[in-house]
């Protein structure tokens, strides 16, 4: 294994036995076994449950392959059943791997759940000695660190109390106080902050930052939630259905993630109602959406975006609003583009629409674009939708003259309208 | 702080692997878990952790009133209320460690899912909370000897005292290694369970704690000393109160089925206990 290396898989591998297990008595097993011994159907099969083949196998993981530095933030992200969980079950030792193997340097410390271990009736001092010590902490290493974790934890006037009488906020601040000021040199952590408030969530992203920055320890982290993603992590690891789909960028890999296929294109021909939303009345048929004049999504510095829509009346309309609206790959609105009066037309008939967005102030990164055609009865009404559909990625680039490196944790807004009055 | 020892996590596993130095690493883990079940047993009871000493007391009474005056099963000349409580507190420590150490791995699944560490830590955690309880009830027990033999009573401690400890080292593995056995197997198959719960009762009337073997007819008590458990009461019995015999014939028998179990038991709970809770 490389020096700088601390962790590596090879060809890991884990499958679950469906089925067998599910009866849990000898009895049924025995039954089970008797029945497939003279060709008739299990009577302990559940019914309607997935027919899997191959001796009711299923593969969580397949062919695992990574490897991960010291001092790395690598963020796990994918879809539910994705292999997310299971990676990390099998890095902390909970289940073992059907084939492959894993090589870990120095100690592991998992979170995969929030309090692990705590006991109602101990008071928060004595959780904070007892889930130390399970997460594997000597009582001199938590001895040494106990006033930081209290601090951290926010409970020090409860830190007498027995558990069961905190908040759940306050349980899960004292549980991640702990796992924070583990020594560990390898940190994993499963969606656990998704439980405390905000300004707490803040703080434990700082925390794990500074670990593996300045202390250089490597972190692993799954969650759904793309924003702690990416704010935290310098690398980032896409798995779906049991294989690694995606291995670099933190943005790239939140897109792959989010956007799917219609990504990729610089042209966009609806032909069904998947990127389309329900409206209530629907008067316009958008049916294709392109990048005019050009043949790729990349747009450099202050390069306008072209656009080009092709949509379909489907009702008589006199005038036409259209709101283009402009989000990162959160889907996180960042800005719009409003304009009230594209024109109308007669039922049938198509009109063809190009434009042209400013889009100077944004920063790099991958921008989502959604069309939304609206009506309004009289100039004061609210507008009305009557097509919305999403469609076309902008990926913005900065040439990097200007100095400054942009980061995707400051904002989607580059902002120039700074002066300095004064200096003294 | 940084710690550079390559750890491998890998498919197969040698038969017999445990890191013993791992455990001893966790030895606080051990006593912070012993502690927080003596915090758990005890919490908002008014009399604490003193029911540690009424429990013998009130049951070693009952037997006294049930098997002594009523069945007027004879104790050997000693006095019945001794005799009873030496077995009682021997047995009690017995099954309370067979009883824990099979729940270790359903009891504890949660925790055994979410986090890492070596699992012989809860069986071990286990048998030195039932060492602590029968370290006290022991005491109780020594001081009622004292007492009745300071009041002329017939009762002889003799040399084999020197042996209790390896007696009662021998109760908590036995009771541990078919513990661990009988966990292991449950994680697939419920029914042991429910047989281990009644099984233990059933076990106790074949074990010489209600009466001295030399009431059995001559063939059963034979038979009856091919419980492992048996020549441990007896023996244990016969160093403080020097009633019965000390068959040591047996007792080296009911040895080499302890450490038969404990191996056994170890080698099956290693084998389970990697991946248990995929099927749990």
């Amino acid at each position: 294994m490389d020096k700088d290396c601390v962790i590596k898989t090879e060809h890991l591998k884990k499958e679950y036995i469906l089925g067998v297990i599910g009866s849990g008595t000898l009895r049924r097993d025995l039954q089970s076994w008797y029945a497939k011994k003279r060709g008739r159907e299990d009577p302990n099969r559940r019914i309607g449950a997935q027919e899997y083949k191959k001796g009711d196998i299923f593969t969580a993981l397949e062919d695992f392959n990574v490897e991960i530095k010291r001092g790395e933030r690598v963020g796990i992200i994918g879809p539910n059943g994705a292999g997310k969980s299971t990676f990390l079950k099998l890095l902390s030792r909970i289940t073992s791997p059907t084939e492959g193997r894993i090589a870990y340097r120095g100690r592991i410390a998992s979170m995969l759940e929030v309090g692990t271990g705590f006991s109602g009736e101990l008071t928060g001092r004595e959780n904070i000695y007892l889930n130390g010590a399970i997460l594997g902490m000597t009582r001199a290493e938590v001895d040494s660190k106990i006033d930081e974790i209290i601090r951290f934890s926010e409970c020090e006037t409860f830190i007498d109390t027995p558990v069961k009488r905190y908040s759940s906020g306050m349980f899960v601040k004292l549980a991640f106080a702990v796992a924070a000021h583990l020594d560990a040199e390898i940190l994993i952590m499963d969606e656990v902050l998704a439980v405390g408030d905000m300004k707490f969530q803040k703080k434990c992203i700082t925390k794990m930052r500074e670990l593996a920055i300045d202390e250089n320890r490597t972190v692993l982290y799954v969650s759904h939630n793309m924003g702690t993603i990416q704010e935290l992590c310098s690398r980032c690891l896409v798995l779906d259905h049991g294989k690694k789909v995606y291995d670099g960028e933190v943005d790239e890999a939140i897109k792959l993630y989010l956007g799917g296929d219609k990504d990729e294109l610089y042209m966009y021909d609806y032909v069904d109602d998947r990127y389309k939303e329900k409206v209530r009345r629907k008067l316009v048929n958008l049916e294709r959406a392109k990048f005019f004049g050009r043949s790729s999504s990349f747009f450099y510095d202050d390069e306008p975006v072209p656009i080009q829509l092709e949509w379909q009346f489907l009702e008589d309309t006199e005038r036409l609003g259209l709101r283009v609206e402009i989000s990162d790959t959160r889907h996180y609105p960042i800005t719009a583009f409003i304009m009230n009066d594209v024109g109308g037309g007669k039922k049938g008939g198509r009109s063809s629409l190009k434009f042209k967005l400013d889009i100077a102030a944004l920063a790099q990164g991958h921008y989502c674009v959604r069309y939304v055609f609206f009506t309004c009865a009289h100039p004061e009404a609210e507008p009305e939708p009557v097509e919305i559909a999403a469609g076309l990625t902008i990926r913005k680039r900065l040439r990097t003259e200007n100095g400054v490196r942009w980061h995707a944790s400051w904002g989607s807004l580059v902002s120039k309208g700074v002066e300095i009055v004064d200096r003294s | 702080m940084s710690n550079d020892t390559i750890t491998y996590i890998e498919s197969k596993q040698k038969l017999f692997s445990i890191d013993f130095r791992e455990l001893i690493r966790y030895r606080d883990l051990i006593f912070l878990f012993v502690k927080r079940d003596l915090v758990n047993s005890y919490k908002q009871t008014i009399l604490g952790p003193i029911w540690i000493l009424i429990n013998p007391l009130l049951s070693t009474s009952v037997f006294t009133v049930i098997f002594g005056v009523i069945a007027g099963i004879s104790t050997d000349g000693v006095p019945p209320f001794l005799f009873y409580m030496s077995g009682n507190v021997l047995w009690n420590f017995f099954s309370a460690n067979l009883n824990k150490g099979s729940g270790t791995f359903l009891g504890n699944a949660r925790i055994f899912g979410k986090v890492y560490f070596p699992r012989l830590v809860m069986p071990i955690a286990n048998m030195v909370f039932n060492f602590i309880n029968f370290g006290l009830q022991t005491l109780l027990y020594v001081l009622f000897v004292v007492i009745f033999a300071l009041s002329g009573a017939e009762v002889h401690p003799n040399w084999l005292i020197v042996l209790t400890p390896v007696l009662v080292l021998q109760t908590a593995l036995l009771g541990m290694g078919i513990g661990l056995i009988v966990s292991s197997i449950t994680t697939k198959y419920r029914d042991l369970n429910i047989l281990v719960n009644f099984g233990i009762s059933l076990l106790m009337y074949i074990t010489p704690v209600v009466y001295p073997i030399s009431e059995a007819p001559l063939g059963l008590g034979t038979m009856l000393l091919l419980n492992p458990v048996a020549p441990i009461v007896e023996t244990y019995r016969y160093a403080f109160l020097g009633c019965g015999a000390f068959h040591w014939v047996y007792w080296l028998l009911s040895l080499g089925v302890t450490a038969l179990f404990v191996l056994i038991g170890l080698l099956i709970f290693h084998k389970v206990e990697k991946d248990y809770i995929d099927t749990v």
